[in-house]
């Protein structure tokens, strides 16, 4: 039905038929939800499973397949799914509802506590066995959807993107990784009876990893899972800062996390809507190291309340703890004011003494008032506020539920400590910048508009100036969709990366030796 | 306090209020009967095929004007009083200046073809042309472009995502072939072809035919051929929008003839962009260039003379893009499309045929002169720098990779470039 002079927003016969074939596997799962008691749950999970896959494989060969390869975005602000119009809005709540469910309903999911599953959960059972030994959770129904998704809608990124070898290479390893490491090594380690524990998921963004009771769990698992918790501590300490100085933060962001993996593939359709207005990025700043803030208290509190339950049994007692805790941050914070004072804002210098002064003065209030609480609350008390608001709320229904009408990176751009550290890493101690290609920008607006993390790149392109923001997770897409092939993610030496010049490469010789010598 | 007044909020314009800006405290403001704010008209086609919405286009938010206290008024100027320094709106209202700076820019040409008003008729260049062809293109089933240069293609990929059929009528052997090489010029024809499109080349139109309404129904080529049509694309080019002015002291060629430090035959009277041109401009170039990068080098430059820092317009070395449906081009330097005596071309094309250079040098000293390159990135500095050196074509083939601009983990051809320049241009 592709009549001649209408928008480019109806579907094909093929997508029609794939849509169906997808949500015939999508209503089994409903129908499992609503207790349909399936007589083979191999069976008709297997069915569920391949007809959703089926259906987007072949939704997305008729859309790429047969045409050049190149950007593919024409329509995307006249279609409803991606355009903010009503079928966005169904999904965005239907998600939103199924997450709220999800966190603090999963009885209605088909979880019994004592007892065979019923329900959805019941369903995934046999493939719970299968891999770690026991009956499905609503986390292994979560965490086989997750993954799945990020594989169909992967390939489907993959093909969109063929002509982009950093884009193909990206999704296959956010594949690899979810799929191994996010998925099949924790369950593995389960049917082991070892700690759950997946490398990837690396502290804050997993918040719980120094919480008392993953800390005893790791402690009693013998060599490995003391291995587990150095592996934690080396992860943000000293891979971490080594990766992202050399590769910026992409390397985490969009090639291992999970979080990115689902962003970049199944949220990759809802890249346009993010906010790219000043407004939105001084929001941003604030609410995503508040997080940071909130974690880095909540952790120290959880980890001082299990030290002083387990008093005696370490040579780290919670004076050394707390003391070390305060002097690393205050390390920390002492070199970007010595060695980068002069490429901070002035507003992220005030902000980053503000947060130093109040931790601190939190540590030593209650490091001085000598009750057993820390923070004023029980270390234990914080960890469920951050899990219930953080972890589940902000990072999870609106993180995901709202993608169609906020964006795919909602998470990641306002939440995630994870990429807060990294964002500070990226923007003072690190070799990879956007590098824009002389005076070519024409201010199209491409760049800015399919940026997920609400860049406004162009800002940046249209003074010659390379891109060095905190926040940029290096998913390359603006350097594909630009016309002009004025954009380029590169690691290259730290000197001369932030650059800032008033006249542009292509005018009179002197004039931009005159104006941008005065301007530095 | 002085006041600037500018006539036009385009690239060329709004450049250069904002180095105004940056450099001086003088009162500015800047009128346009187009659009309330500055946008980018390069993109206009993506509005079209819904890769963005209007609001895309601003590379500013509105808030940006009134900080830094750029006046902008949306009206139309009607006739300019010289002597008393007064601009007249269609309003009816006024405006004293104590300089002017006119930067009104382009309209599309129309050549006196038979029917070339009639309804469906347009071409493509400003805010209106897009509204006029979203109403045009409604139940539209069959586009004629004329003209085969960068607005032409454009409107033939917009047309093709809304599977309008396109007939793409052009002069030429192939297309843009008045400024590339013929070999660049048949590779791009045979892509755009690959789209969908049907591309006559060395056709020409001689009327536009209506039907009882006044509407567009069909065009007849001067070879008489009858093509169906409900829409016509004019795409043959574009002039100097300066017919408002035509009829004053203004002294006016194609476009309002500027000296060397952009200043018209009025005193306060500047003009810059598309409806400039240069009295004497410089060995190589045009004396009008419609381009946005130079639009936006006299706004920089002219904001320096404005601002108590006399500078004289001198563009450094040529350079351009453009995008011809997925194969993206960019050239630096001096590359002819039809070349003489002295520039040797050297000609290297991927056999996938989305990729390929041409390089120019000179026949007797083997001086690099200029490069295109379709489907692979190339550095403007490196290129610019290499150009300002003289280098020659040999160092230039030896250090292409310097020069590569392509996104990591893509494939590199310059051995494969070297290989072919010296198999079939060293050895003679």
């Amino acid at each position: 039905m592709s009549l001649a002079g209408q928008t480019p927003a109806a579907l094909s016969g093929t997508q029609k038929f794939a849509s169906a074939i997808g949500l015939i596997g999508l209503f089994i799962l409903v129908l499992a939800v609503a207790n349909v008691n399936f007589p083979n749950k191999a069976l008709f999970l297997t069915l569920s499973l391949v007809l959703m896959t089926a259906g987007t494989v072949v939704f997305a060969n008729d859309l790429y397949r047969g045409k050049h390869a190149g950007i593919k975005n024409d329509g995307v602000w006249f279609k409803s799914m991606t355009g903010r119009g009503l079928w966005a809005w169904f999904t965005g709540i239907a998600l939103t509802l199924f997450y709220i469910v999800l966190y603090w309903f999963p009885a209605y999911l088909g979880l019994t506590e004592d007892g065979p599953n019923t329900g959805v959960i019941s369903l995934f059972d046999p493939l719970s066995y299968l891999i770690n030994g026991g009956p499905a959770s609503q986390w292994f129904v979560y965490g086989t959807l997750y993954t799945l998704a990020i594989f169909i809608f992967g390939y489907k990124f993959i093909l969109k993107y063929r002509n982009n070898r950093y884009e193909v290479l990206r999704t296959f390893s956010v594949m690899f990784f979810q799929l191994g490491f996010a998925f099949l090594i924790p369950e593995i380690l389960m049917r082991l009876n070892q700690p759950y524990f997946n490398p990837a998921n690396i502290w804050p963004l997993n918040y719980d990893l120094f919480a008392g009771y993953k800390i005893n769990e790791f402690l009693s698992a013998g060599n490995l899972g003391v291995f587990m918790l150095v592996f934690g501590l080396i992860s943000i300490f000293v891979i971490t800062p080594i990766l992202t100085y050399k590769y910026g933060k992409r390397w985490y962001c969009s090639w291992v996390c999970g979080c990115g993996g689902l962003a970049e593939t199944a949220g990759d359709p809802y890249r346009h809507l993010s906010d790219k207005s000043l407004f939105a990025w001084k929001v941003e700043r604030w609410v995503i190291h508040s997080v940071l803030v909130f974690v880095t208290v909540m952790t120290i509190a959880v980890v001082y309340s299990f030290l002083g339950e387990n008093a005696g049994e370490f040579w780290l007692t919670r004076d050394i703890f707390l003391w070390g805790s305060a002097g690393l941050l205050t390390l920390v914070f002492a070199a970007i004011m010595i060695f980068k004072r002069n490429e901070l804002a002035k507003d992220a210098k005030y902000g980053a003494v503000g947060y130093l002064v109040v931790i601190l003065a939190i540590i030593g209030i209650n490091y001085f008032s000598g009750n057993g609480n820390i923070f004023f609350f029980p270390g234990y008390q914080l960890r469920e506020w951050y899990g219930f608001l953080i972890g589940a709320a902000f990072s999870g229904v609106i993180g995901v539920g709202f993608y169609p009408i906020f964006g795919n990176r909602v998470w990641c751009r306002f939440g995630c400590p994870m990429a807060a550290i990294l964002g500070m890493q990226q923007r003072l101690f690190s070799k990879f910048r956007i590098t824009t290609n002389g005076g070519q920008c024409i201010s199209c607006g491409n760049c800015s508009t399919y940026c997920e993390m609400g860049i406004d790149v162009r800002a940046y392109a249209q003074k010659g100036e390379n891109i060095v923001r905190s926040s940029c997770v290096g998913c390359g897409i603006c350097s594909a969709v630009c016309p002009r092939g004025v954009l380029k993610l590169e690691n290259d030496s730290p000197r001369g990366r932030i650059n800032s010049e008033e006249v542009f490469l292509g005018n009179d010789v002197d004039l931009l030796d005159l104006i941008n010598q005065k301007s530095r | 306090m002085e006041h600037i007044v500018i006539i036009g909020n385009g690239i060329a314009g709004i450049t250069c209020a904002r180095h105004v800006r940056k450099n001086s405290d003088k009162r500015i403001s800047v009128i346009s009967a187009e659009s309330d704010y500055f946008f980018s008209r390069t993109a206009l086609m993506y509005v079209y095929m819904g890769h963005m919405k209007w609001e895309h286009l601003k590379p500013y938010e509105d808030w940006f004007w009134e900080k830094n206290r750029i006046e902008l008024r949306q009206d139309w100027v009607e006739k300019i009083d010289f002597q008393q320094k007064i601009l007249y709106f269609s309003s009816e209202e006024s405006l004293e200046y104590d300089k002017l700076v006119i930067a009104t820019g382009s309209v599309y040409n129309k050549f006196g073809w038979e029917g070339q008003d009639l309804k469906g008729v347009q071409g493509l260049i400003s805010k209106q042309d897009l509204e006029l062809l979203e109403e045009n293109t409604q139940n539209c089933k069959k586009a004629v472009i004329i003209g085969g240069g960068l607005i032409g293609v454009e409107l033939a990929e917009m047309l093709r995502t809304r599977n309008i059929e396109v007939t793409f009528l052009i002069r030429e052997k192939a297309f843009w072939q008045n400024i590339l090489p013929l070999q660049d010029a048949k590779m791009i024809s045979a892509h755009v072809r690959s789209h969908g499109v049907d591309l006559r080349h060395e056709t020409q139109l001689d009327k536009i035919l209506g039907d009882e309404k006044g509407h567009v129904r069909a065009v007849i080529t001067e070879s008489g051929e009858e093509i169906e049509c409900q829409l016509v694309g004019l795409c043959a080019g574009v002039r100097p929008n300066i017919d408002f002015i035509k009829k004053s002291a203004l002294e006016t060629e194609r476009g309002i003839l500027v000296d060397e430090y952009l200043r018209t035959n009025i005193k306060d009277v500047y003009a810059i962009g598309d409806c400039a041109q240069l009295r004497e401009p410089q060995s190589n170039r045009n004396s009008i260039e419609a381009v946005w990068y130079t639009g936006r080098m006299m706004g920089e430059t002219l904001a320096q003379s404005l601002t108590g820092n006399l500078i004289k317009y001198k563009p450094g070395n040529w350079f351009n893009s453009a995008k011809f449906f997925d194969i993206e081009y960019q050239t630096y330097g001096k590359v002819s499309a039809n070349p003489g005596e002295g520039e040797i071309h050297f000609h290297w094309q991927h056999k996938d045929h989305t990729k390929a250079i041409t390089i120019a040098f000179d026949a007797s000293d083997n001086k690099f002169l200029g490069i295109n390159t379709f489907g692979i990135r190339m550095r403007h500095e490196v290129f610019d720098r290499w150009l300002n050196e003289n280098r020659s074509v040999q160092y230039v083939l030896q250090h292409l990779r310097e020069a590569n601009f392509d996104p990591e983990f893509y494939d590199g051809y310059e051995k494969e470039i070297f290989r072919s320049f010296k198999e079939n241009l060293q050895e003679s």
